[in-house]
């Protein structure tokens, strides 16, 4: 049997440690910025356009001469890597544009390594997106993060209050912000399932959130006596325990992910293993503290009488 | 103080279960190699055909375990083992015609009893199965040219009739222009013109004296009524393609405004495919020159003045007015058959509304002149050049045909003529499946192969194999008794998720597996919740029985607040995301839901099940 986290008589004093967590975690986020800015991300074909080509050779191949079969075929600027294993090789051409006929790239590419590569490759995967589509694909990406985001301020502030709603954005912003930090940092490729994986950061996150801040808006309403400092520190301590057990349960599934899924799937896992581990320690350190900085105290959350909103604002 | 729900509740609860067992079973048959006969001409499989390619099987040992006729037609024969299929696939393809489509597939071997429910296994993704995606972009504005073309020969031609002066027809790419001698010309036309072409041109006058023209340019409804028409022929013209390459299960669906999706599944030739589905064709009809020679203008390559040269089939040459009879934009069906008056093989071609009154004008003016059909072809194709395999582009015109009109024709004509009734059907069969009314580019392909697609399913499920029983083993260890619960509710879970994405015939894709796996660790969480709370009531000193009531209680609100902000997100991914963002939507929505009915509802019956009616309950294994 495990031990039992137990947090009940726990009070560690996560808010008055505010100073030391927002610190950590505006520097993290302006170091992810200035990545963003300048190394940026390493887009995949989905966004860039261009064409992907994986081979499988039924042995372990060496790079050197499919690269010099495709430079001899007039594939210039292909890059090869292997992929997964040493006998799947990945070739990638980037979007061309003095080439008539892009869509065939593939299939000129697969006969110049039958006919001089190695030895005789199959087709394992092709992937084609036209410059036009790739364009239109990082919009989509982008505008299904907004939206994401406006639909969930709006239910926030609907169901809780709109300092809570922005709470959550910027807890939300926080965790984006620095998974994409960590992957412009690792330099590893961000296709459309990583856009995926990132948008599910997103919802998971904010699950972790919205947990806490309801057990924030449920203490205001039992304890009566207490500071509001006071009352968000036991709330987040009392949601510690749920907060890490499900972390690690759903760690425990992404790791299997990504270790057992394949190269496919390698790029997604680990973009939300690093979001669900940010999404934890914002759950714990930020979003609380962001509530209490921008303003929410007992009266936001309960107003004394339900008639008249002006009532509610007086201070 | 007791935990029992409602006896119609339980009820319910083994009611859903059952149900959605029953409709996550089909996934569990294996699959048939089978191989699927077609005939896209006729519809359907003479019995006669029937009989010779079981003949023709049993002569060669592979016969066939079950024969199956499906609704659309089709013969489906499934083998026991992918070899059978495969030599079976081989010999039919040499026996039957080329009317006959022979694609391989697998065939799900759901039983009779389930597929009367409707009971069908989930459909795999082209990365799970392998095959190929292309999104085509048609060029749309290729269509005002046509239709320019198409005005600008009218034009001439009832100008003439109606004896209206003109000078000359010009067409731009967007446009055309009616040049005139004077002024009052162009007065008298203008006003006819309008009246004729009321809701598809829009006139503007020009210029003065000897320059006096006027420009006609296409209406907006007109144009975008055009565009819907050639976006809705090249989807049928490339659906009978597709049905020509012989492909189980194909999907081809418009996407988008101008943009056309095609999913093979199993294709794995995609150079074959690339060369017969780009490829552009149109028809024509062109009236036969009879008074030039064309023999001589074969040799000397010279053709008479109005008139080009032009080759048939068997490489006679036959020289055709310039001028446009018909294009094969008005086709709207061909069939083949036999002509009522020579009982020869004939194709009888179908008009729409406007083609039929130019062509009954056009035709009643030459009864008795020859007519040729012109079948002109864009292809991209392969050819060897110097032991290299060049892709390269060919513009062919080939006359097809060349018959005498006997009378004026209308909506309904026959073309006869022709050497065979073999030579009718394919004929038939072009006019059919040949014409795109706009040209179209690949714009995304995403091929993946057999190996690949297979490597895909047995990673994706071990690893969620591998993830379900470590957060199973985790959830025992750390909450004992509640946890063989909460993994009940979790293996219920996953039991709905695939019987949800087997009745919606959703497809389940690679991220879609990932959408699984997600769930299945985010699924526990509302567990969790729950049980941390039922924990912290306990040390609050409420008695087991009342812990467990105020801990189910006290988490709902909370678990249905974070499980609706996470549903929120996976809408907007299904929305706004295309193709792999989609699928993995549509899973995690799934199991969003599926898990709010399964930890909180399921797993609250077991445990009133199982401790609710103990009157003296000391402690909770939690």
């Amino acid at each position: 049997m495990l031990p039992h986290l137990n947090f009940a008589e726990s009070n560690l004093d996560f808010l008055g440690k505010r100073k030391i967590t927002i610190t950590i975690s505006l520097i993290l986020i302006l170091i992810s910025v200035a990545l963003l800015a300048t190394r940026g991300l390493n887009f995949g074909i989905d966004f860039t356009g261009g064409t992907l080509v994986e081979v499988g050779y039924p042995e372990a191949v060496e790079l050197d001469p499919i690269r010099e079969t495709l430079a001899e075929g007039g594939f210039a600027g292909a890059q090869v890597q292997t992929f997964g294993t040493s006998r799947d090789v990945l070739i990638r051409l980037p979007p061309s544009e003095d080439d008539d006929d892009p869509a065939t790239l593939s299939n000129r590419v697969l006969n110049a390594l039958q006919d001089g590569g190695p030895d005789d490759p199959d087709l394992r995967r092709v992937e084609f997106v036209g410059p036009a589509v790739g364009e239109e694909l990082r919009e989509q990406g982008g505008l299904a993060m907004i939206y994401a985001l406006a639909g969930i301020l709006i239910y926030v502030a609907v169901r809780f209050e709109w300092r809570f709603s922005i709470g959550s954005v910027l807890a939300l912003i926080h965790d984006v912000v620095i998974t994409l930090g960590i992957f412009s940092l690792l330099q590893l490729e961000f296709d459309l399932g990583v856009l995926a994986a990132v948008l599910a950061v997103i919802g998971y996150s904010l699950n972790d959130t919205i947990v806490v801040y309801d057990r924030i808006r449920e203490n205001f309403r039992i304890l009566r006596k207490k500071g509001t400092e006071e009352v968000m520190n036991i709330a987040v301590n009392k949601t510690l325990a749920r907060t890490i057990i499900t972390s690690t349960t759903t760690l425990l599934v992404l790791f299997a992910l990504a270790f057992l899924g394949g190269a496919a799937l390698q790029n997604f896992s680990i973009a939300l293993i690093i979001g669900v581990i940010v999404g934890t320690y914002s759950s714990i350190f930020i979003a609380a503290t962001a509530a209490l900085l921008l303003g929410v105290d007992r009266q936001v959350l309960l107003p004394v009488k339900r008639e008249g909103a002006e009532e509610d604002q007086t201070p | 103080m007791r935990n029992s729900y409602p006896a119609w509740l339980y009820a319910l609860i083994v009611v859903v279960i059952l149900g959605a067992g029953l409709y996550a079973a089909p996934n569990l048959f294996p699959e048939d190699p089978s191989v699927q006969i077609g005939n896209p001409t006729t519809g359907e499989i003479d019995q006669n055909i029937r009989e010779l390619m079981g003949t023709i099987l049993g002569a060669q040992g592979v016969t066939p375990h079950t024969v199956e006729e499906q609704d659309d037609g089709q013969i489906l024969l499934r083998f026991e083992t992918t070899d059978e299929q495969s030599t079976a696939a081989e010999i039919l393809r040499n026996a039957l015609d080329d009317n006959h489509t022979v694609a391989l597939n697998m065939a799900p071997a759901t039983p009779r009893w389930l597929r009367a429910i409707n009971g069908q296994p989930m459909a795999l993704g082209l990365d799970l199965r392998g095959g190929v995606h292309f999104l085509m972009e048609v060029d749309l504005d290729a269509v005002i040219g046509t239709a320019m073309e198409r005005y600008s020969n009218e034009l001439r031609g009832r100008l003439r009739e109606e004896r209206i002066s003109f000078d000359t027809v010009e067409r731009g790419s967007r446009d055309l222009t009616v040049m005139f001698e004077s002024e009052a010309d162009r007065e008298a036309a203008e006003s006819w013109l309008q009246r004729q072409y009321r809701e598809e041109l829009v006139w503007e006058s020009r210029g003065s004296g000897d320059t006096s023209r006027l420009v006609a340019t296409l209406d907006d409804d007109h144009l975008t009524e055009l565009r819907r028409q050639a976006l809705q022929q090249n989807i049928s013209t490339l659906r009978s393609r597709v049905d020509e390459l012989g492909v189980a299960e194909p999907i081809i669906a418009q996407q988008g405004e101008n943009r056309i999706v095609v999913q093979l599944p199993g294709v794995q030739d995609t150079a074959r495919a690339k060369e017969v589905l780009g490829a552009t064709a149109t028809l024509e009809f062109r009236l036969v020159s009879e008074s030039g020679d064309a023999q001589e203008a074969d040799e000397t390559g010279r053709a008479p003045s109005g008139t080009r040269l032009y080759h048939e089939r068997d490489g006679t040459p036959v020289l055709l007015q310039r001028q446009v009879m018909l294009t094969g934009d008005y086709i709207t069906d061909a069939s083949s058959g036999i002509a009522q008056d020579t009982g020869g093989p004939a194709v009888f071609i179908n008009l729409d509304g406007q083609g039929a009154r130019i062509f009954s004008r056009v035709t009643s003016d030459n009864v008795g002149r020859l007519m040729a059909t012109v079948f002109i072809e864009t292809s991209t194709e392969t050819v060897e050049e110097d032991g290299e395999q060049v892709m390269r582009t060919s513009r062919s015109e080939e006359v097809i045909n060349v018959a005498r009109i006997n009378e004026p024709l209308g909506r309904r004509f026959q073309i006869s003529g022709l050497d065979s009734s073999r030579e009718a059907r394919n004929l038939a069969l072009l006019l059919r499946a040949g014409a795109l009314a706009a040209p179209m580019s690949i714009v995304e392909e995403r091929t993946v192969g057999p190996s690949l697609g297979q490597e895909n399913i047995d990673r994706g499920m071990q690893s969620v194999v591998i993830g379900f029983i470590a957060v199973m083993i985790f959830m025992v260890l750390y909450y004992r008794v509640f946890g063989v619960i909460a993994n009940v509710a979790l293996a219920l879970n996953l039991i709905f998720i695939v019987s949800v994405l087997s009745m919606l015939q959703a497809t389940l894709t690679l991220p879609g597996i990932a959408g699984i796996v997600l769930t299945v660790g985010m699924a526990v969480d509302a567990n969790v919740l729950i049980f941390e709370r039922i924990r912290e009531e306990l040390r609050n000193g409420l008695s087991p029985q009342a812990a467990i009531a105020s801990g189910y209680d006290r988490a709902f609100t909370t678990i249905a607040d974070a499980n609706v902000t996470t549903l929120i997100a996976a809408l907007v991914l299904f929305l706004f995301g295309t193709g792999p963002i989609k699928g993995f939507a549509i899973t995690l929505s799934i199991g969003i839901i599926a898990s709010m009915f399964t930890a909180i509802i399921v797993t609250r019956a077991i445990v009133n099940l199982t401790y609710g009616r103990q009157r003296r309950l000391n402690r909770l294994a939690i």
